[in-house]
């Protein structure tokens, strides 16, 4: 085995990398993160579970709970699900977790190295495909019962919109409207968002709806975590608007599941 | 065979920096200096598209003088390594220091061992916390690096803007009062007005959190120049 370093080296001048793209540098240098499996692993690795996004009046959001499951086991408590992409995305994952979470940062680096590199950002269209060619390429691995699959979500500066965007295993990228779901309690987050949500919804409430969802799933599904007010961990929840991305601080989490946590039936 | 000509190496080498710096002598002048609120990068740029100074990493920024292709494959390689670098390690792991390093390596190199020396001179500056942890680099075309105390000028009047910039600047000039100093400056070297639109910037704003690279704006550098 090469050591995990030996690709970086000094400053290279006039590498002919093809699309210029940061994963094409990594993978001309052998620097690409890989994970070769020859049959299915039989281990239980730690799993990402639910993750949701919604359209609200200013913008899209996106919220996720705190919880890792290896099989029965808790793996993690405090994992963080959802982050921002760039000034003016993010992005939620959920699955096989060390992958998802290496991904992501993968994607983050892109965006940016396109971004400097270019002089430019990419369009939100052009970041949700390349985060759907990532899926795809991951394809033989999600056979083997190490699946990603993530949403996507931001403030389209072209059409001065939030947009947001679902996956599937394939690389397939859905443009969606209202919300989306993915993870073990997805089902059961969709089911209270498919009640609750409205158009135009205030931040506020938004919000609120975030966190309601995820603590109604986490009644139902066993690998979703519900907040745990006494050990202060609440929902990890992104915003995105026009402003750019907002990573929704603790002390605001703290009042917003206290009042959704007292009026639950 | 032909036994070739015997050529000094003192004539070669000056041969080749007289080279290099007939072109990068007429490249249009950048500024970098050093403010209280962070560090400016400021030069003439007709072309709105074709940059000259960039973003490299979270509080590191880049800036060339000379042929805009070798700068450019500069910049870009100095952009793959600083990501690279942070992808592989940690964000706080790349540092001003180990990039102007790596140009000044890749600079010498090309200036003795390619047909033809790099005819570009280039800045990397980074912004610390405060000032005393700032850096600014400036590398030339054969690799020379020097570590500049809060000032590097650039291109054609080189001399001359440095001294009336130099004069200008003190501790608590404001990024407003640079502008004006440093436009002032080259307009005065070059002896023509420039319009607004032709001024290129990149600002390292010491208070901005992860990217602080930014680029004024048309309105900023208006108000800056009290037009």
């Amino acid at each position: 085995m090469s050591s995990p370093i030996s690709g970086l080296g000094p400053l290279r001048i006039g590498e002919t990398i093809e699309d210029g793209s940061f994963l094409s540098v990594l993978e001309y240098r052998g620097l690409a993160p890989t994970w070769k499996l020859d049959s299915p692993l039989n281990a239980a690795l730690p799993e990402a579970t639910t993750v949701l996004a919604l359209t609200w009046a200013d913008g899209v959001l996106m919220a996720g709970d705190r919880r890792a499951t290896a099989g029965n086991a808790i793996a993690h408590s405090r994992m963080k699900k959802v982050y921002p992409a760039d000034e003016f995305s993010a992005v939620a994952i959920s699955g096989t977790a060390g992958m998802a979470v290496e991904l992501i940062r993968l994607f983050q680096t892109e965006l940016e190295h396109y971004e400097k590199i270019e002089g430019a950002r990419l369009s939100l269209e052009g970041k949700a495909n390349y985060l759907a060619r990532m899926i795809r390429g991951n394809l033989a691995l999600a056979f083997q019962g190490l699946v990603v699959i993530p949403l996507f979500c931001g403030f389209d500066e072209a059409a001065e919109s939030g947009r947001l965007f679902s996956f599937d295993v394939v690389g397939g990228r859905y443009d969606e409207l209202s919300y989306a779901t993915t993870g073990s309690g997805g089902a059961e987050a969709k089911s209270f968002l498919k009640n609750e949500w409205r158009l135009d919804l205030s931040r506020t409430d938004a919000l609120s709806l975030a966190v309601e969802s995820l603590v109604a799933a986490a009644e139902e599904d066993a690998a979703t975590g519900g907040p745990d007010i006494k050990r202060g961990i609440y929902p990890t929840i992104v915003t995105v608007t026009s402003d750019g991305v907002e990573e929704i601080d603790d002390g605001e989490l703290a009042s917003i599941t206290s009042a959704v946590l007292e009026r639950r039936p | 065979m032909t036994t070739p000509f015997y050529v000094p190496p003192e004539q070669l080498v000056k041969d080749r920096a007289d080279f290099a710096r007939k072109g990068i002598g007429r490249g249009r002048p950048i500024i970098a200096m050093q403010l209280d609120s962070g560090i400016l990068l400021i030069g003439e740029n007709s072309s709105p598209s074709l940059r000259k100074i960039g973003e490299v990493y979270d509080r590191i920024a880049f800036a060339g003088v000379g042929r805009f292709n070798e700068f450019e494959t500069l910049r870009v390689a100095g952009v793959r390594y600083a990501d690279l670098k942070g992808y592989s390690y940690a964000r706080a792991d790349v540092t001003g220091k180990g990039l102007a390093n790596a140009y000044s390596q890749t600079l010498g190199q090309i200036f003795s061992h390619e047909i033809k020396p790099y005819e570009v001179d280039i800045i990397v500056t980074e912004v610390g916390t405060d000032r005393a942890s700032d850096k600014l680099f400036r590398i030339q075309f054969d690799g020379t690096l020097r570590d500049a105390d809060g000032l590097v000028v650039l291109g054609a009047g080189e001399e001359s803007i440095s001294e009336a910039v130099g004069q200008a600047v003190s501790d608590g000039t404001s990024l407003h009062e640079a502008v004006q100093i440093a436009t002032r400056a080259i307009e005065a070297a070059e002896d023509r007005e420039i319009s607004i639109s032709s001024w290129e910037t990149g600002f390292l704003d010491r208070v901005r959190e992860r990217r602080s690279f930014r680029r004024l704006t048309t309105q900023e550098l208006t108000e800056a120049r009290g037009e």
